[in-house]
């Protein structure tokens, strides 16, 4: 890490608590009249440099803990913690990746990835470096002066990474990251995310498909709709790098895969 | 897309049917055999005394230049005021609910008013003179600045907004940093609309009993029934619309580099 991106956090968190603590989390949308439960008593803490995966079908509320988490949405009720203290908005220790990338169309890739660090008005100087030096990271030294329009989507969704660690973020959040990506893109994403994840040591918690689950992360957490809700935490103790074709690894992706159609015939049944 | 010099082919398809439609007017005119309406030669012959001189030297020969400056400085004085009122009001008017609510139904129930129908009361407001010309200019060329800017803020994708304040953006300089280079494609369809009503609209304003300017030569000519001096002010008020609006696609076309799909 750079001198200048070095992460100011307030003295007041304490760190031996978990980085997100969420419990007994309800989240209610009305539209119009009538009232849906989104998400329904949600527990979860997430320890500091853990890499989680949320798993669920369609509609079981994962993308609204996300976007909770991020600040985007409120609770109806219950508790969403980061360090102990109330999340009360967005805020740059938790950093978002879009599906849909969400960069600025008029900025280069080197103006959005600066983005962050920008507003807190540091010097051009420093910036450079930081914007420079993430650039690296991500392998788009070469296209610093692109527009968002002129990259592919993996290259984009580079940048939106980028763009957050160069914030500082402690948390990335990621929604379906790689579901916009064709199959190469992606995987080569899911190698370079990786990557990122064993040289930050970030605490990443991603919406997925069970196969990237299972290649991916420590632990997978398992959702079902109507309403929302967690029904299973399983740590993978899988050796990294993982083997796709591996017995080992098809095992564990069954075992998930599993859990997760068994809840699904569960509620068709009744 | 190549922004480089026009190719010779599509220069001479474009100026084809002005042709074709001259072509069709002398025929015209000659096969009729009317004399209210003077062939294209003797416009041509009216619009070189009109900037030259030296062929009929009467009032208006060789008095384009200050004909033209005169207009010109009418277009732009309510255009710039257009942009000025327009732009930021359309910005807020985009973003804050209560602004919209208390400012949009008022600007609805004015829109479908003619400029032309304001001609008598702004003459009143103003006085004879150039003023009320500039005022009419300003509302033909206010709405669709406002109006544009107002859309174009209501469609910023609102990730964008999600992801501006999960980097510490907010408040004042979220509008200088998020909501106007998000909506720069939109203000700028909108300038440059209002930017061809403003010429539209300087004939009308110049209605309003001033001495000098295309639009009152064109409307003393109609007096004087002296049609090639009236056709002859409408091709210079179209050349000269026509120059200004690739100024501003030039302009467009710049500010707008990152985005291919928005270049005119």
């Amino acid at each position: 890490m750079p001198d200048s991106a070095v992460i100011a956090t307030s003295s007041n968190t304490n760190r031996s608590l978990p980085v997100l603590g969420v419990s007994h989390l309800d989240k209610n949308f009305s539209m119009g009249e009538r009232a849906t439960q989104a998400l329904h008593d949600v527990n979860l803490s997430i320890n500091k440099g853990e890499f989680v995966c949320l798993i669920g079908a369609s509609g079981c509320g994962k993308s609204t803990l996300l976007r909770i988490l991020a600040g985007f949405e409120t609770a109806s009720s219950g508790v969403v913690n980061m360090y102990g203290m109330p999340i009360t908005g967005p805020g740059p220790e938790r950093g978002m990746v879009f599906q849909d990338f969400a960069l600025f169309p008029w900025l280069s890739v080197r103006e959005n990835i600066a983005f962050g660090p920008h507003q807190r008005s540091l010097p051009k100087a420093k910036l450079d470096k930081i914007s420079g030096y993430y650039m690296d990271m991500v392998g788009l030294t070469k296209f610093a002066d692109f527009y968002p329009g002129q990259l592919s989507g993996g290259m984009k969704q580079r940048v939106a990474i980028a763009r957050v660690l160069a914030n500082d973020c402690e948390v990335l959040l990621m929604d379906e990251p790689f579901g916009a990506l064709d199959a190469l893109t992606r995987e080569k994403l899911q190698q370079d995310l990786l990557e990122i994840w064993e040289r930050t040591k970030l605490t990443i918690f991603v919406t997925h498909a069970v196969e990237e689950a299972v290649l991916l992360s420590d632990r997978v957490v398992v959702m079902t709709a109507g309403p929302g809700q967690i029904e299973e935490d399983v740590k993978l103790t899988l050796d990294r790098p993982r083997d796709i074709v591996g017995v080992e690894f098809n095992h564990v992706r069954r075992d998930i895969t599993r859990m997760l159609s068994s809840h699904v015939s569960m509620k068709a049944a009744t | 897309m190549s922004a480089t010099a026009p190719h010779w082919r599509s220069v001479l398809t474009a100026a084809a049917l002005p042709l074709i439609l001259i072509a069709g007017w002398h025929a015209g005119v000659r096969i009729t055999g009317t004399r209210l309406i003077p062939v294209p030669w003797d416009v041509g012959l009216m619009l070189y005394d009109f900037a030259f001189g030296g062929i009929y030297d009467d009032t208006y020969s060789k008095t384009l230049h200050v004909h033209l400056w005169k207009s010109f400085t009418r277009v732009y004085a309510g255009f710039f005021a257009a942009a000025l009122v327009g732009i930021p009001l359309g910005l807020l008017i985009g973003r804050i609910t209560s602004i919209r609510e208390f400012v949009d139904p008022t600007l609805q129930l004015l829109r479908p008013v003619p400029v032309t129908a304001w001609l008598p009361l702004s003459m009143i407001f103003f006085g004879i003179g150039p003023n009320a010309a500039i005022f009419l200019v300003f509302l033909g060329a206010f709405y669709p600045i406002v109006f544009n800017t107002t859309f174009g803020v209501r469609s910023v994708d609102a990730r964008l907004f999600e992801a501006a304040a999960m980097l510490g953006c907010k408040g004042p300089s979220l509008f200088r940093q998020v909501v106007l280079p998000a909506s720069l494609p939109a203000i700028l369809n909108g300038l440059r609309l209002g930017h061809g009503f403003a010429w539209i609209l300087i004939v009308v304003g110049e209605m309003t009993g001033v001495q000098q300017g295309l639009g009152a030569t064109i409307m003393d000519a109609r007096m004087l029934s002296r049609s090639e001096l009236v056709i002859a002010g409408m091709v210079v008020i179209g050349i000269a619309g026509f120059a200004t609006d690739r100024v501003l696609v030039m302009l467009n076309n710049r500010l707008l580099q990152w985005s291919p799909q928005h270049r005119a």
